[in-house]
């Protein structure tokens, strides 16, 4: 037995301290609880559970040195324990009842699924007759939670992780590299979650907003604080069956810049509020981003304006083909939506043609920004990719031609290449490799379509939620076998922490060299 | 006058001999056989012993020095020796440096390194090859008011877009003043209807990015097309340069290198130069390149014999110009007799640049002009001033026409100089003064 060279204690130690301190959180839903007077009990034992715990795992380790590969460990593993403690609540209210989310593996999916920010659900039926407010909030509140990320929030507000904070991050926070914005991480990692809490609040207030000048009849205080958690993680999920279906047009509308602003880098909003307005101006990466939606959303737009994307159905509220307003409303809900990986459906997009759903399936990799809350494999690494295609062609003509690539004009070193086409082929391999189980596992006893398993693979890993046919925005994930489940947690899981780390953790030489 | 020269390699000795005539001109160095040999060869006095030590500085009398000129090798050395004669000494400083940066800062806040005027020898071959290749680029620029305000002087070329026009029809130049034209040797100052002419210098000042802007319209590079191909052979200090100022003029130059650290270090630095890693003494790689089909080829390698080379085989290949950077000065008149159109060293540039400069200028003046016909200046303005609280157009009845405010910065701001722009107590104006005007002008403001 070779000795191992992880001080795995110490990762599990620091895991401690943020399950501790993830009781704070589940007092939300708890207060809820007592608001509403219903479901009371699976949030108070969730809290001994996930604080004695906490302090169990904190007594592995008192000398707390990470490096680098407890770093790995650390993210890897807290990412896992707390949707672990996030599924206790769903397993005890529903213990007894008809909820499907009573058996363990359904509860760590959805569990998994909400810190992720991917917003594929397993839960039956999705109405508060069923389950207690504030267990809807909860599932809320893990995908707001698990936006920004977990960990970036640790090293925000615990002492302890000022020095191996910048590991952290850049294991846990999307794209490649994080920009440190300021001399100390922790007050980096405050500015990011200060920015992200200051859109979340706006975009809250804008929604009652709706609702009070009368624009926006459901759109109650509950369900703008919940949409307005899920909206900014990029999460999806909604309190509501039919998603963002069951709001008027206005509140569509007032989501989409929401969505937008969800999957651009947050470094951005740092740098426009701290006096340069036009610094997304020239940021390629958001320059790319914006071109990416708006040219999607003219696809959709024209496509299902002329009705070759709707095989003659009308969303509520009336038909889209041949409404200007409807089909570009739902072209650049859908398109934005998918794209940033947020996974809301303004209609049911299953009902559109081949032609429309290819589109959307397409928008699945794509993914928002580096620095953004939305998953997938990210603007920046499609845009860097597309530019060393360009120059592949350049010196086939030039062989000598030396052109290294820029991004805002600043050249990027060939590991940051490498690291890019690694994660890119790393990403495309793992859904090529799922796609094959899926569809082997089936879907209760039923078969699934090449598009179906091969959204649904494609929806977990990139965060995204809905995928098409079974798994549609206003059904579910719920007919998987239990396999297909674990292996999509596994997923999301992977997919959230930009495979890398994950990996790197399952590998031997990790371990032993 | 007086003047004191720090450093007697080959600028230094050149700049010397240039000057011995018409000045006293006394020399520090460390070397004593270069002492030696200018104690017997110039009509100097030659002082042995480390120029930035204050001791030999005051043996060499800098107090009483007009102007003292930092010519060694060393960057730092040079630097080290303005800065320590502006502790004790009033002198106009010249310092020669090969490192652009030093420029840079220069030029942002005037005075730095208590430095009053710079060269940098690269940049000065660099603008040099330019010129020669056929791109006007600023003659001189200087920075007034911490770099807020600069003055440049252009050079008007034959195809200029603005020669034959009206100052009042180009001049759509936000921040930037038409300061002066000066034509056979007479600086005129401009009124809406002069026209510039080819070969007329034109000296303007206004914000840097102005003054850029200027530089591209006078002489536009965006038009730069498969005419114009340059190919820079060798990836020297020189080199990057002539390509980066090709660049700001729009120009797609090609650069060949053979280092791979080098070559990246200039494509990261050159976005719009076209650098390619590979051994220009190759025919084959010529050749598949179309060097043939370029217009002009710039040879600056690390070594004469392989710079010559590099220029003959182009040539040979088919290219129409040769332009080649010569180290050792000697070799020049043989580099032009075998073939290579034209050959720049630029320690000689930098002496001839440094020379043409100290005879030009009176030393207690901040910038002049073309042998002596105007000057720009700067101040800041006091209670006393004429200027004080008045309307720029009131004002200026009362002066004589030789005179145009060519800039104003308010607390480190560029302010547009109008006619109906009060002039408040503590702004810095820089002028355009004409020599006959500027006793009257000093002695109002």
């Amino acid at each position: 037995m070779a000795r191992i060279h992880v001080d795995w204690r110490a990762s599990l130690a620091l895991v401690g301290t943020v399950l501790k301190y993830l009781a704070v959180p589940l007092l939300f839903p708890l207060v809820l609880a007592i608001y509403y007077g219903d479901g009371l009990f699976p949030f108070a034992i969730t809290i001994a559970v996930t604080v004695t715990a906490g302090f169990g795992l904190e007594r592995l380790d008192h000398a707390r040195d990470i490096g680098a590969r407890e770093g790995f460990l650390m993210v890897a593993s807290t990412w896992l324990f707390v949707s672990l403690v996030g599924a206790v609540p769903y397993v005890l209210a529903g213990w007894g009842t008809a909820s499907t989310l009573a058996h363990p593996v359904n509860a760590l999916f959805e569990s998994m699924s909400g810190f992720t920010t991917t917003g594929a659900t397993v839960m039956g039926e999705i109405s508060t007759a069923r389950h207690s407010r504030a267990l809807l909030m909860w599932r809320q509140l893990t995908q707001w939670l698990g936006g920004m990320g977990i960990v970036v929030l640790a090293v925000a507000i615990l002492p302890e992780l000022s020095v191996g904070g910048a590991q952290l991050m850049d294991a846990e926070a999307p794209g490649p590299g994080i920009q440190k914005l300021t001399p100390r991480i922790a007050q980096t990692a405050r500015a990011l979650w200060g920015a992200y809490m200051g859109i979340t609040a706006l975009e809250i207030v804008l929604l009652y907003g709706l609702h009070l000048g009368g624009l926006a009849p459901n759109m109650t205080l509950y369900n703008a604080v919940a949409h307005g958690f899920t909206t900014m993680a990029t999460g999806g999920f909604s309190p509501e069956a039919r998603s963002i279906e069951a709001f008027s047009a206005a509140v569509q509308w007032l989501i989409i810049p929401f969505m937008m602003a969800a999957g651009t880098n947050f470094a951005l909003f740092w740098h426009v509020l701290t006096g340069e307005p036009s610094r997304p101006l020239r940021d390629e990466e958001w320059r790319f981003y914006a071109g990416v939606l708006s040219v999607g959303t003219a696809i959709v737009a024209a496509v299902l304006f002329t009705d070759l994307g709707l095989r003659n159905v009308a969303a509520i509220g009336g038909p889209v083909a041949g409404s200007a307003e409807a089909s570009f409303r739902h072209a650049a809900f859908q398109v934005v939506s998918i794209v940033t990986t947020t996974g809301y459906a303004s209609m049911d997009f299953n009902a559109w043609s081949e032609l429309g759903k290819l589109l959307l399936f397409v928008g699945m990799f794509v993914g928002g920004s580096a620095g953004s809350t939305g998953g997938a494999i990210k603007m920046v690494r499609w845009l860097i990719i597309l530019k060393a295609l360009r120059r592949e062609l350049f010196t086939t003509v030039h062989p000598d031609a030396v052109t290294p690539i820029r991004l805002s004009g600043r050249p990027l070193d060939d590991r940051t290449l490498r690291g890019i086409y690694g994660f890119t082929l790393v990403y495309l391999l793992l859904f090529v490799a799922a796609v094959p189980v899926v569809l082997w596992l089936g879907y209760g006893g039923e078969t699934l379509s090449v598009l179906e398993a091969g959204s649904a693979v494609a929806a977990t890993i990139g965060n995204v939620g809905p995928g098409f046919g079974a798994i549609g925005p206003m059904n579910n994930y719920l007919g998987f076998p239990a396999p297909s489940k674990l292996l999509m947690v596994g997923l999301m899981w992977v997919g959230r922490l930009e495979v890398i780390p994950v990996l790197v953790v399952l590998t031997r030489a990790y371990w032993t060299s | 006058m007086r003047i004191l020269i720090v450093g007697a390699g080959e600028v230094g000795s050149s700049i010397a001999a240039s000057l011995a005539d018409t000045h006293e001109v006394v020399v520090v160095d460390i070397d004593p056989e270069r002492v030696d040999a200018l104690t017997y060869g110039e009509d100097v006095l030659a002082i042995e012993g480390d120029g930035t030590n204050l001791e030999i500085l005051e043996e060499a009398g800098c107090e009483k020095a007009d102007i003292v000129i930092a010519s060694t090798d060393s960057d730092e050395t040079n630097l080290a020796v303005t800065g320590t004669v502006d502790t004790v000494s009033d002198a106009f400083t010249i310092a020669r440096v090969q490192k652009t940066a030093y420029l840079d800062t220069w030029r942002r806040s005037e005075g730095a390194f208590g430095v009053d005027f710079m060269v940098s020898t690269n940049l000065l071959a660099a603008r040099v090859i330019v010129q020669v290749i056929g791109i006007p680029t600023a003659r001189d620029v200087s920075p007034f008011a911490e770099g807020t305000v600069q003055m440049a002087e252009f050079e008007v070329p034959a195809d200029s877009p603005l020669a034959d026009r009206s100052i009042a029809e180009i001049d759509h130049f936000d921040g930037l003043t038409f300061a002066a034209i000066i034509r056979d040797g007479d600086a005129i100052v401009p009124r809406g209807p002069d026209e510039i002419q080819w070969g007329d210098q034109v000296v303007v000042i206004g914000r840097p990015e102005s003054v850029h802007q200027f530089a591209t319209s006078l002489a536009p590079g965006g038009e730069a097309d498969e005419a114009d191909d340059v190919l820079i052979i060798g990836g020297s200090t020189t080199g990057g340069l002539v390509a980066g100022l090709l660049e700001e003029r729009g120009y797609k130059p090609r650069l060949i290198e053979q280092s791979p650290d080098r070559a990246r270090e200039l494509a990261e630095a050159h976005p719009g130069t076209t650098v390619l890693e590979h051994d220009a003494n190759d025919v084959e790689f010529l050749e598949r390149e179309h060097v043939r089909d370029a217009d002009v080829v710039v040879a600056t390698l690390d070594s004469d014999a392989r710079t010559l080379l590099a220029a003959l085989l182009a040539k040979q290949v088919g290219a129409d110009r040769a332009v080649a950077v010569v180290d050792e000065a000697q070799y020049v008149e043989l580099f032009e007799a075998v073939g290579v159109d034209v050959a720049v060293n630029p320690r000689e540039v930098t002496a001839e640049e440094i020379a043409r400069f100290t005879l030009e200028r009176r030393a207690e003046n901040v910038a002049i002009i073309e042998s002596g016909t105007a000057e720009v200046l700067e101040f800041e303005v006091d209670q006393e001033s004429i200027f004080a609280d008045e309307k720029i157009k009131h004002a200026v009845q009362e002066l004589p026409s030789g005179m145009v405010i060519g800039a104003i910065t308010r607390e480190g701001a560029y302010v547009t100089p109008r006619g109906d722009t009060v002039i408040e107590v503590g702004d810095h104006l820089v002028l355009f003064v004409r020599e006959e005007s500027m006793d009257e002008v000093v002695a109002e403001v």
